[in-house]
């Protein structure tokens, strides 16, 4: 079984706030210094996601990543993690787009890798978290989607999925090849064994540029013009918080209870 | 451009009903249209909708298109696609609102993919900006350190998901006209690539999180799971429901399922109460839609202090226990 996966390293979304800096004009935010951008936690389950197939069924995960030439390290990590080979697609033409580039870039590296079964995402990514590359890739591709999977089996060729609802989940059952996205859901990730970051420290990891998978400029303008942020801004907290105290801890939840008893 | 006009809501039927979701979506739909001085339609879709076009009237829409079809009682992402992209290649709608529901969430981004629109995801907020009138979506990112307003200025539909109680529901006015208009067509078979095998419908102990108006939630200064039961036993007073940050639910305290915040749920209850959590944004920004934020944490610098409305700097352990009594005695008196 051959799966494709599509990995986005972003920053480190568990960083303090104080941490936190934009550049409102650039509307792009500061990485803060000394802070190591991460895999996205949704993609890290796709992955794993991945690697339970594999565990299964065997086969190739290749894993493809967007952005800059650094994110060879969220490649590298899901190697460790037990993925097999690795792509970077990095080019200028690449920056800045939105969900339609994004998907497109990565539907043109997926039409290059070719023979897959699965292609997987995570269901949206932890920094801009537009939660719709999968689906858009989907379209482009041609293939099946279904989003907020906790669960993935491969029955009888085709794909068995488990996807997460409001009150319980739905079974689901898709051909293959077709696009799944991933959620938290599915539990946590694998952590990397030695020979996992003995395979990843030694993995080449090729930069693919527009030419190199046919990307077209014309197609990448167009793609830019679905949406625009016109603002990005640090949100000022207005809330005056009210601190309740007593002569011990204990005192000081007996006065709560007596503040919050009025709003119940 | 000119050729699309009007604001649709793609609705959702619930229990034979109009979604909660759809009747705030009909809600600010109505809003944005009277704003740009365009109708207000919706799409129902299901086999037994009968009164519910009436109802979506009552609740401001001008229109109600109705997609009749036994193929479309329950969410079927392929049919929901075909369906409603049908309708908007045939009434050009220029805004498109859906909820930030479990049926949203995959249908949108679809629809987008397929009608090469502008989307943004998981808003908070929505208005028409007074000049361009175009739409103006708010949502937030990067964990919720960071809010980004999202224009489409030339891909058509303009659409967004809501994030549910965001804004009040539509206010019913039963003597409002409108016009019901079936979706004519049909739904190919051949075109429906993903085979529903069941629903299962999972039984939450207590009140379900997201509905809940009362949240208890714990974060890793816990410590224990035998500790985690102070924070269930505040919870069960309340009548309310348990939340967990990401941390605890790493250390198995609590079911993933309840896990508040940026890769978890989202919920506004009435009250929220954090206790010993440190409020990382990614946390914070799960519910940052609550009425009346609490704190409770050793640490008088932690982030959450500065979103919470009430506090108390101090060690759960002794707070917890007191709090609760207190309440229950408050509750029964």
């Amino acid at each position: 079984m051959n799966t494709i996966v599509c990995v986005k390293q972003v920053l480190d979304p568990e960083i303090p706030p104080a941490k936190f800096k934009i550049d409102a004009e650039a509307k792009q935010v500061i990485p803060p210094p000394g802070v190591p951008p991460v895999i996205s936690v949704y993609d890290e389950r796709a992955v794993e996601a991945a690697c339970r197939l594999k565990d299964k069924h065997k086969g190739k995960i290749t894993v493809i990543s967007m952005g800059s030439a650094k994110a060879s390290d969220v490649i590298k990590h899901a190697i460790s993690m037990g993925a097999d080979d690795g792509f970077v697609l990095q080019d200028e033409a690449f920056e800045n787009l939105d969900s339609f580039g994004t998907a497109y870039v990565l539907g043109k590296a997926i039409q290059k890798i070719g023979g897959y079964d699965l292609v997987l995402c995570g269901r949206q990514a932890a920094d801009w978290g537009a939660g719709q590359v999968g689906s858009i890739l989907a379209e482009i591709l041609g293939i099946p989607v279904v989003t907020l999977a906790f669960a993935i089996e491969a029955v009888d060729k085709k794909l068995r999925v488990k996807r997460v609802l409001n009150d319980g989940y739905e079974v689901l059952e898709a051909p293959m090849p077709s696009l799944i996205t991933v959620s938290s859901e599915i539990g946590l990730p694998r952590l990397p064994g030695g020979m996992g970051l003995m395979l990843a420290r030694k993995k080449q990891i090729p930069v693919w540029k527009a030419k190199d998978i046919g990307a077209e400029s014309s197609q990448l303008d167009k793609a830019k013009a679905h949406t625009e942020v016109t603002s990005l801004s640090v949100p000022t907290r207005k809330t005056e918080c009210e601190l309740i105290t007593g002569g011990t801890p204990g005192e000081a939840g007996v006065n709560l209870a007596l503040k919050l008893i009025k709003l119940i | 451009m000119d050729t699309h006009k009007g604001v649709l809501v793609c609705g959702e039927i619930a229990e034979g009903k109009l979604a909660p979701m759809t009747i705030e979506l009909l809600g600010v739909g109505r809003k944005l249209a009277n704003e740009l001085g365009e109708d207000l339609s919706t799409l129902l879709m299901g086999s037994k909708t009968g009164g519910l076009g009436q109802e979506a009237i009552a609740y401001g829409a001008d229109k109600v298109y109705m997609a009749e079809d036994g193929l479309l009682d329950n969410y079927n992402s392929d049919a929901y696609t075909q369906v409603t992209a049908d309708l908007c290649r045939k009434v050009f709608p220029s805004i498109m609102l859906l909820g930030h529901t479990d049926v949203g969430c995959d249908l949108a981004p679809r629809l987008n993919g397929r009608l090469g629109g502008g989307l943004a995801m998981d808003c908070m907020a929505l208005s028409v900006d007074p000049t361009t009138k175009l739409l103006v979506s708010t949502r937030l990112v990067f964990g919720g350190n960071a809010h980004a307003t999202v224009i489409s200025k030339s891909a058509r539909p303009q659409m967004a998901t809501l994030r549910p109680k965001t804004v009040p529901p539509a206010e019913r006015n039963d003597s409002r006209q409108g016009q019901v208009i079936p979706v004519e067509g049909k739904i190919d078979p051949s075109a429906l690539k993903i085979r529903v095998v069941e629903r299962i419908k999972e039984e939450v102990e207590g009140v379900k999180l997201e509905d809940a108006e009362f949240v208890v939630t714990g974060g890793r200064g816990i410590g224990s799971a035998q500790n985690w039961g102070m924070v269930r036993e505040l919870a069960r007073v309340l009548g309310g429901a348990v939340g967990a940050t990401r941390p605890a639910c790493d250390e198995g305290w609590a079911a993933v399922t309840l896990q508040v915040g940026q890769s978890g749920k989202v919920v506004s209850p009435k009250l929220y109460i954090a206790v010993a959590l440190s409020g990382a944004m990614s946390h914070i920004s799960g519910c940052l839609g609550s009425k009346c934020i609490v704190a409770i944490n050793k640490d008088k610098e932690a982030n959450i202090f500065n979103v919470a409305h009430f506090g108390i700097v101090g060690d759960y352990k002794e707070v917890l226990p007191a709090l609760t009594a207190k309440l229950k005695e408050l509750k029964s008196a």
